[in-house]
C-alpha cells in the first residue's frame, strides 16, 4: 500500500487518502503555484497504525463510556487527554514504521519541516477545521517528524474537534487523519490572504506580520492589514498594527520574541508586495473556483503559497456553528498569565473586601425593610460574583490541562493524571479547614468527658478553650451549614458542625497531605530536566501557573461561599422573623415584604428518579452497573449517602460513599470521612476528583442521574480504576 | 417517551433483530449452555424456543427449571465492545403442551418459519420461559436491571 506520495504524484483519486489540505497541496503544485517541497502521508498509514496497535476499538471504548451528548466537556477533555497519551506511548509497529522511516529520511535529510493535519473531512467547502487540528512547525530529524505525525494523528481526536464533528454531524467513528509534511520555509515575512473579505464580498484581504506565520495565525502578533477593491483591483486602505512580536524558529520548533526596532517602524510588505499576495489569492481563488483563505510567506522577495482552503464563512453564507467557542477552550500560557494577574490582584481581594464588608452589617438592627433591601442587594452582589466566577475563574482552570498537555507530551506517562501529583501539594484552603477539624476531632477522640459533654448537648460545661478553637473555626469557615450552591435552606446552626466532629473523633484520623510521599520532589525535578535553558525557564513558569490554577479552583469557591453565606444570614434572620410573626398570629403588614422576598429566593426543586416505577406499573427497572469516569484510583464498598441538600452532609457517618451532584469546596469537609466519592458531574480535574486524589480515595465522576439512581443507604462498590459504580449484593 | 419506555423498546429492537440465544441449564450444578432460537412476547413476559427431547438442555430444565438467556447483538467486530447491546434473562422453563400449543407454535414459527418440520416434529418440545428480570448490557460496562412483577 502507497502510505506516503508527493504532492506532486497525487492524483484525483488520492483525495480522500491524502485529506482536503494535502489535495489542495498537491494540486496546486501541479498547476504550478510555489509550493514547498511537500510529502503528503495517506490516511491509510493512519488506518493501519490504530488497527494493527488497537488504538481504533480502545478509542471507540473510550469515547463510548455514556452517550456523548451526556458529557460535559470536561469529560470529553478527560477523553482526549487520555486518547493523546495513547498515540504518544504507542510506538508505530515495527513492520510500518520502518518503509515509513526510510522514506521521511531520503526525502528531507536534514531539512527542517512542517508537520500539518490533513483530516479526510478537513477544509471542505462547508466546513473549516482551522486550528482544531494541530500543526508543529520547524520540526528536524526523523524520530522528531515521525514523532509529530502521531501528534497530529491524535489531534483528530482533540475535545474541540470532537465537540465540532459532533456539532456538523461528521460520523466520528470513520473519520481518520492524513498529515503533510513541507520542508519549512523561513520566509522573513508571512501572512494570509482572504481573497473574498467573509464581511464584504467587494474586498479582498491581507494580513502580514513579519518572521513566520504561526504568530499570526495563534492570535499572539497583531498583523498589518491591507484591504483590496476586487473589482479595481487596488488596495483602498492600510492598518498598521503595533509591531511588537514575531514568531521566529528556536531550536526544534518556534518562539516568540520581541521584534527589532528597525522593523518595528516599518510595515512588513510594500503596497506592491501587498498586492502580488493579493493576486496570488486571487489566482488560487480562480484555479479552485471559489474564494480562497491562503496562507503564505515571502521569502528572499520568493513569495510562497503554505496552504489554501475555501472560505466558509462568507455574507452571503453565514456560519452560525461554533468553531470559534471551541477553538478558546484551549487557552495560551500569556492569555492565562494575564488571567492570574488579574485573579491574584484584583478579582480575589475583591471578593474578600465584599464579604469583610458584608460582615460588618448588623442584620438585627434592620427594619423589616431595610432588612428586605439588604436581602435583595446581598443577592445581586452574589450574583455578581457567581458570574466573574463562571467568566474569570473557571476560564483560570485551564492553567492545569495546558501543563497536563506538556507534562504529557515530555513524560509519556503511564497513567495520563500523574502530572495531577505535581500540583497536589498547593495550598489549598479546604485542605487547611479539613486539617483544623482533624486537629478539633483528635482533641474530643482523646477527652472522654469533652466527647460526653458534647454527645449530651451539654454545651454549658465544655471547656472554654475548647469553644474558643470551635468559634475560630466558625470565624473562619462558617458552621458548615450552609453551601454555596445550596440555595438559601439554610439555618445557621452548629449542631452539624458537632455531629461531624463526634463522627470524626469515633475513628482514627486521615491526615491529608501527608498521603503523598516525596516522589512530587523527584517527579518534579524529572519533568524539569527535560527542557534545557530558556525552556527549562518556561516550563518551571508553566508548572507554577497550573499550579497557581489548581488552587485557585478550590479557593474561589471558599471565597464565593464566605459572600453566599452573608446572603444567607439575611435570609435566615427574614425567615425568622417571618416564624415569629406568625406564632403571633398577627402578621405585620412589613414581613409581607420578607415573605414575598424569601419566596423569590426559595426556587430549589427535588429532582425525580427517571426510572421510578409508576401506579399501574407491572415493571421496575434498577440500575445495577454505573458507568462514569475514572477519577481517582481503588475500589471501595459501602452505604451510600446521597447529597440532595447541603442540609444532608451533617448526618455523614464514617465509611460511607459521598454520592452527589457536584462536590463544591464548602462540601468536602465529609471527605475525610468517606470511603468513597461518586459526582454527577463529569472530569478528572472537578473538585471532587482533587478532594478525592489527596485523600486517596476512589472517585468516579460523570454518572448521569446518580443523586436520584442511587439512594441514601444503598450499598454500593466504587471502582475507581474503570469509572463503575455497582449498586447492591451480586444475588440474583 | 421516558427512559423506562426507552429501556423496554431497546429490548424489543434485541429481540426482534435476533434470531438466537444462548440458554443456560444445569446438571447438578454443572452449568451448560446451549444455543438456541427463540422468540420473545412484546410485553417481555415470555420468551419461546423449540428444543428435542432428547437434549441435554431438555433433561436439565425438566429437572430445575430454572435459567438463564443471553441474548446480543454482537457482530464479532472489534466495534462490539463499544456498540453491541447484550441482555441477560432469568426466568423459569416450562414444556407447553395441550391446546395452548398450537397457538404458541404459531407464534414461534411466524417468527421461524424455515424450522416447521423441526418445531413440529413429535420428538420436539416447545418450551416456555417466564421471565423474572432482565440484565441489559450497553457501552461495555453499563448494566440496568428490569423486574417484572407477577
Amino acid at each position: 500500500m502507497n502510505w506516503m506520495i508527493p504532492a506532486i504524484k497525487v492524483s484525483a483519486k488520492d483525495r480522500k487518502r491524502v485529506g482536503g489540505k494535502g489535495f489542495s497541496l498537491a494540486s496546486m503544485s501541479r498547476q504550478g503555484f510555489n509550493i514547498p517541497d511537500t510529502l503528503c502521508v495517506t490516511s491509510d498509514l493512519y488506518n493501519e497504525y490504530v488497527t494493527r496497535t488497537g488504538l481504533r476499538e480502545r478509542i471507540q471504548l473510550e469515547l463510548h463510556r455514556k452517550d456523548f451528548k451526556e458529557m460535559r466537556w470536561e469529560e470529553i477533555w478527560d477523553c482526549a487527554t487520555r486518547v493523546r497519551n495513547m498515540f504518544l506511548r504507542i510506538p508505530i509497529p515495527f513492520e510500518i514504521e520502518a518503509g515509513f522511516r526510510e522514506v521521511i529520511a531520503s526525502h528531507f535529510r536534514n531539512k527542517s519541516v512542517v508537520v500539518r493535519s490533513s483530516a479526510s473531512d478537513e477544509d471542505t467547502a462547508r466546513s473549516s477545521f482551522a486550528g482544531l487540528h494541530e500543526s508543529y512547525l520547524n520540526i528536524r530529524g526523523t524520530d522528531a517528524i515521525i514523532e509529530h505525525v502521531r501528534k497530529v494523528w491524535a489531534s483528530l481526536w482533540s475535545d474541540a474537534a470532537l465537540l465540532y464533528r459532533q456539532e456538523l454531524g461528521l460520523d466520528v467513528e470513520k473519520s481518520s487523519m492524513a498529515v503533510v509534511i513541507q520542508e519549512i520555509v523561513i520566509g522573513d515575512r508571512s501572512g494570509v490572504a482572504f481573497s473574498e473579505n467573509p464581511n464584504d464580498s467587494s474586498q479582498g484581504v491581507i494580513e502580514s506580520v513579519y518572521g513566520l506565520n504561526q504568530g499570526l495565525v495563534d492570535g499572539a502578533v497583531e498583523p498589518d492589514r491591507w484591504i483590496v477593491d476586487r473589482k479595481r483591483r487596488k488596495i483602498i486602505t492600510h492598518t498598521p498594527a503595533k509591531r511588537e512580536y514575531w514568531m521566529i524558529p528556536f531550536e526544534n520548533g518556534v518562539q516568540l520574541s520581541a521584534l527589532p526596532d528597525a522593523m518595528s517602524t516599518q510595515p512588513p510588505l510594500s503596497s506592491k508586495e501587498a498586492y502580488a499576495v493579493f493576486e496570488l489569492a486571487m489566482e488560487a481563488e480562480d484555479f479552485f473556483k471559489n474564494p480562497q483563505d491562503v496562507e503564505w510567506t515571502l521569502k528572499e522577495e520568493e513569495l510562497f503559497i503554505l496552504q489554501s482552503r475555501p472560505i466558509t464563512t462568507t455574507s452571503s453564507q453565514k456560519s452560525e456553528d461554533n468553531r470559534s467557542w471551541y477553538l478558546s477552550l484551549h487557552r495560551s500560557f500569556e492569555n492565562l498569565k494575564n488571567l492570574r494577574k488579574k485573579i491574584e490582584e484584583d478579582l480575589i481581594p475583591g471578593m474578600i473586601d465584599a464579604a469583610n464588608q458584608l460582615a460588618e452589617i448588623d442584620l438585627t438592627i434592620l427594619a423589616d425593610h431595610d432588612l428586605a433591601k439588604e436581602i435583595k442587594k446581598r443577592w445581586e452582589i452574589n450574583h455578581r460574583w457567581v458570574n466573574i466566577y463562571w467568566e474569570e475563574f473557571i476560564p483560570f482552570a485551564h492553567g492545569v490541562r495546558l501543563f497536563g498537555q506538556v507534562y504529557n507530551d515530555v513524560m509519556r506517562p503511564e497513567d495520563p493524571y500523574e502530572f495531577v501529583d505535581l500540583l497536589t501539594r498547593t495550598e489549598m484552603a479546604s485542605l487547611g479547614r479539613n486539617q483544623m477539624l482533624e486537629n478539633l476531632a483528635d482533641i474530643i477522640r482523646n477527652d472522654q468527658g469533652l466527647k460526653k459533654q458534647i454527645e449530651t448537648r451539654d454545651y454549658s460545661r465544655i471547656d472554654q478553650d475548647f469553644t474558643r478553637k470551635i468559634e475560630k473555626f466558625i470565624e473562619k469557615f462558617g458552621d458548615l451549614t450552609c453551601a454555596v450552591t445550596g440555595g438559601t435552606q439554610c439555618d445557621q446552626d452548629s449542631e452539624p458542625l458537632f455531629n461531624i466532629l463526634l463522627e470524626m473523633a469515633a475513628h482514627p484520623g486521615i491526615a491529608a497531605g501527608n498521603r503523598k510521599s516525596n516522589t512530587t520532589d523527584e517527579l518534579q525535578k524529572k519533568f524539569l530536566n527535560c527542557f534545557e535553558g530558556d525552556r527549562k525557564q518556561q516550563a518551571s513558569e508553566i508548572l507554577d501557573l497550573a499550579r497557581a490554577s489548581y488552587q485557585l479552583r478550590d479557593d474561589d469557591n471558599i471565597y464565593l461561599g464566605r459572600i453566599e453565606s452573608h446572603l444567607l444570614a439575611a435570609v435566615a434572620e427574614a425567615r425568622q422573623r417571618v416564624e415569629y410573626q406568625k406564632a403571633e398570629k398577627a402578621p405585620a403588614p412589613q414581613t409581607k415584604e420578607l415573605v414575598d422576598i424569601l419566596a423569590d429566593l426559595d426556587h430549589r426543586s427535588k429532582e425525580l428518579n427517571p426510572y421510578e416505577k409508576k401506579p399501574g406499573q407491572v415493571f421496575e427497572i434498577k440500575p445495577r452497573q454505573l458507568i462514569g469516569q475514572p477519577a481517582g484510583p481503588g475500589i471501595s464498598k459501602g452505604k451510600a449517602r446521597v447529597i440532595q441538600q447541603h442540609s444532608d452532609l451533617s448526618n455523614f457517618k464514617h465509611g460511607e460513599v459521598l454520592v452527589c451532584d457536584a462536590v463544591d469546596p464548602n462540601m468536602t469537609f465529609v471527605v475525610p470521612l468517606a470511603s468513597a466519592v461518586v459526582e454527577r458531574r463529569g472530569g478528572m480535574l472537578i473538585h471532587g476528583a482533587i478532594i478525592a486524589r489527596e485523600y486517596g480515595l476512589p472517585c468516579v465522576t460523570g454518572i448521569p442521574d446518580a443523586t436520584t439512581l442511587i439512594q441514601t443507604g444503598d450499598d454500593i462498590t466504587v471502582d475507581g480504576y474503570l469509572g463503575i459504580v455497582t449498586i447492591g449484593s451480586a444475588d440474583i | 417517551m421516558d427512559k423506562s419506555d426507552k429501556i423496554r423498546q431497546n429490548l424489543n429492537k434485541l429481540f426482534s433483530s435476533q434470531n438466537l440465544a444462548v440458554l443456560s441449564t444445569h446438571q447438578d450444578g454443572q452449568p451448560y449452555a446451549s444455543l438456541v432460537a427463540f422468540v420473545a412476547t412484546e410485553d417481555l413476559k415470555h420468551i419461546f424456543f423449540v428444543t428435542p427431547k432428547t437434549t441435554r438442555k431438555f433433561a436439565n430444565l425438566s429437572v430445575d427449571c430454572r435459567v438463564a438467556m443471553l441474548i446480543n447483538s454482537s457482530q464479532n467486530q472489534a466495534a462490539d465492545f463499544h456498540q453491541a447491546l447484550s441482555v441477560t434473562a432469568i426466568g423459569s422453563a416450562e414444556e407447553i403442551g395441550g391446546d395452548e400449543k398450537e397457538k404458541y407454535l404459531q407464534f414461534y414459527l411466524a417468527r421461524h418459519p424455515h424450522l416447521i418440520d423441526f418445531a413440529r416434529s413429535p420428538t420436539c418440545a416447545l418450551v416456555r420461559v417466564t421471565a423474572r428480570s432482565y440484565y441489559l448490557v450497553k457501552n461495555f460496562q453499563n448494566v440496568m436491571e428490569l423486574h417484572i412483577s407477577e
